[in-house]
């Protein structure tokens, strides 16, 4: 700053330096005189100053005249109390503030970043040292309190000064009563200005994650119009998205990996499977648990034989249907494709044979194939609960 | 369930009045079905629709479960007082499962999901106006769940059991509608006739509309907090 100001007058920085020190120590108009400095000069590289920023922030006007007709009343306070050295430093204060809160909120980020590790320390000690903190707070309030006290003492003593006592107390209060709301309609601006950030803030997330999930998936299905399995597909996949976004709480792509539920699991497989084979998955799920072995191993089959309808069956949809119960979970995959002949199955549907029967066979549970050809297909799945596992509130 | 005379002599064409806020969605279900049921109106809110609909009288009303001015259950509800006839087939995009049971329990005496095709809810209408339940495979899932919520055995004895139980036969048959099953598959695959399936069906509608058996509540609220 100061080296910006000898810039303009064409004088040594050092010098421009040692007069604001001097100036400071001297009166507190030093102090005032770079704040206002730094208001009206503007910094390198930048053409206007922060004044003329600070002049369209009527809010932050608002608040630097609250601010300084605060400490006006609380100088005036201190000035009946004898405290005159206070009132020697008054002006350059009031100064002071009003600036340094107008620089606040319109300085560029660099400035108030610097206003900031100022500022930091001293907030610092708070955060890192409650308890020096409550002892500060404590001693500050018994010094006020013996304060007081002495006044009050002093002024019984002598009954001349309680009558310009009583008079600046009146004004203080006069004071206070037209300012008062005035103070108070200030700050809820301040607040209310704030809540109107953080719902911009929040509206502007909202926009991001429409814009990622919806509107691309729009943007997709408009291109592929000649395709409507494929528009379904993603019509299908949006919706599930949406939907886990608004009522589960999920954000758009997200599936959690720990802490999947068997509903979770089954879901899961609706997605995947919609996404890589085009057909439409229908998913009933009552009751949920937690996943084990077992349980995964039964997943692990219905995913198998969900994407073996798929493939084969030829059918649009495919219904799932899961039940939890408290010894048994149950998973039926369904579709009414073209079905085939059971007993005339090749060795070469490995899928069925091995994936599915084996697998729930390894884990006590058990599978079983309905199929009429020209009706669809049934895969009942069946896995007995481990004891123990408790299930998870009626979900 | 007692037949209805009036759509029988106008050539078994349902009278169809349709409640839902998306103009997009009504105009697109009134040209997939128009030409199997007569449209008589359409509103997009609770308090038109509650006035138009006492005016036309229609046999099955298609509701939209979110409705802006209160939700569907607001139109059965005012409705079913002064207009006993009218039949209520709730429609939704969202699977919150509570307002569904809402709006089934408000009186509701099926529900389908939007996504359902044009054949498929022509078909879901006329069962309706012929006084039948049309569980989709999604209610069915839903009662179940809601029915499951508390183990048989650790349910208190009380004056009401008949109503707050399914029976097994009950079970198996919303479990097999929740697979995919048609009633006629059920009918077959249960050795029983498709009647017998449409009062199993009707009777669970029955038990979910009159029980009040506290845990279908909680299991509703239950839903909405997780």
């Amino acid at each position: 700053m100061a080296a910006g100001l000898a810039a303009r007058r064409g004088l040594d920085v050092t010098f421009v330096r040692v007069a604001f020190v001097v100036a400071a120590l001297a009166s507190g108009f030093g102090v005032a005189a770079y704040v206002v400095a730094w208001l009206l000069v503007p910094a390198a590289g930048e053409s206007n100053n922060i004044a003329s920023k600070a002049l369209a922030d009527r809010a932050g006007i608002a608040l630097a005249a609250v601010l300084g007709s605060l400490l006006l009343t609380v100088l005036l306070i201190a000035s009946v109390l004898g405290a005159g050295w206070l009132g020697s430093l008054a002006g350059p204060m009031v100064i002071t503030v009003a600036g340094i809160v107008l620089i606040w909120r319109n300085a560029p980020s660099d400035d108030q970043a610097t206003l900031r590790r100022v500022v930091e320390p001293l907030l610092g000690v708070r955060q890192h040292n409650r308890r020096s903190h409550i002892v500060l707070r404590a001693s500050i309030a018994s010094l006020l309190l013996v304060g007081g006290l002495l006044v009050l003492l002093i002024g019984r003593a002598s009954s001349a000064s309680l009558q310009p006592l009583g008079g600046v107390a009146l004004v203080i209060a006069a004071i206070v009563i037209v300012l008062g709301p005035w103070w108070l309609r200030i700050a809820r601006d301040l607040v209310v200005e704030r809540q109107a950030r953080i719902r911009a803030e929040e509206r502007a997330d909202m926009a991001a994650r429409v814009h990622d999930s919806v509107l691309q998936t729009l943007a997709l299905i408009q291109r592929r119009v000649d395709e409507p399995q494929q528009v379904i597909q993603l019509a299908r996949a949006q919706e599930r998205e949406l939907r886990s976004w608004l009522f589960d709480g999920r954000a758009p792509g997200s599936i959690e990996e720990a802490g999947m539920t068997f509903a979770g699991g089954v879901r899961c497989i609706q997605q995947d499977v919609e996404a890589q084979h085009g057909v439409n998955v229908d998913a009933v799920i009552v009751g949920d648990c937690e996943l084990d072995d077992n349980l995964s191993a039964l997943l692990a089959a219905a995913r198998e034989a969900t994407v073996n309808a798929a493939k084969w069956s030829g059918a649009y949809v495919i219904s799932l249907f899961a039940e939890v119960e408290p010894k048994e979970v149950s998973l039926f995959v369904r579709d009414r494709g073209r079905g085939f002949d059971i007993n005339a199955v090749a060795g070469d549907r490995k899928g069925l044979t091995e994936s599915v029967h084996a697998r729930m066979a390894r884990r006590g549970g058990s599978a079983s194939v309905r199929s009429v050809p020209g009706e669809g297909t049934e895969v009942s799945l069946k896995m007995p609960r481990i004891a123990g596992v408790t299930p998870l509130s009626p979900a | 369930m007692s037949a209805r005379g009036t759509q029988d002599e106008s050539g078994n064409r349902p009278r169809v009045f349709i409640v839902d806020d998306h103009g997009l969605f009504r105009s697109g279900v009134r040209s997939e079905i128009g030409d199997r049921v007569d449209v008589v109106g359409e509103a997009d809110d609770v308090e038109p629709a509650i006035a138009m609909i006492a005016e036309s009288l229609p046999d099955v009303v298609l509701l939209d479960v979110h409705l802006p001015g209160g939700g569907g259950q607001a139109v059965v509800t005012a409705t079913k007082t002064m207009h006993p006839d009218v039949r209520f087939l709730a429609l939704s995009a969202s699977d919150a499962p509570e307002d569904v049971i809402a709006v089934i329990r408000a009186g509701a005496r099926g529900y389908v999901t939007k996504t359902i095709s044009g054949a498929e809810l022509v078909h879901a209408i006329q069962r309706v106006a012929e006084g039948e339940a049309v569980f989709s495979p999604r209610l069915a899932g839903f009662v179940l769940d809601a029915f499951a919520a508390l183990p048989v055995d650790a349910a208190p004895p009380s004056f009401d059991d008949e109503l707050d139980q399914l029976t097994p036969r009950e079970r198996e048959v919303l479990r097999l509608i929740a697979r995919g099953y048609t009633y006629k598959e059920i009918a077959r695959d249960l050795f029983i006739s498709n009647k017998t399936v449409e009062s199993h069906v009707s009777s669970v509608l029955r038990k979910l509309q009159l029980s009040t058996r506290h845990q279908l509540t909680r299991w509703a609220t239950d839903r909405r907090l997780t």
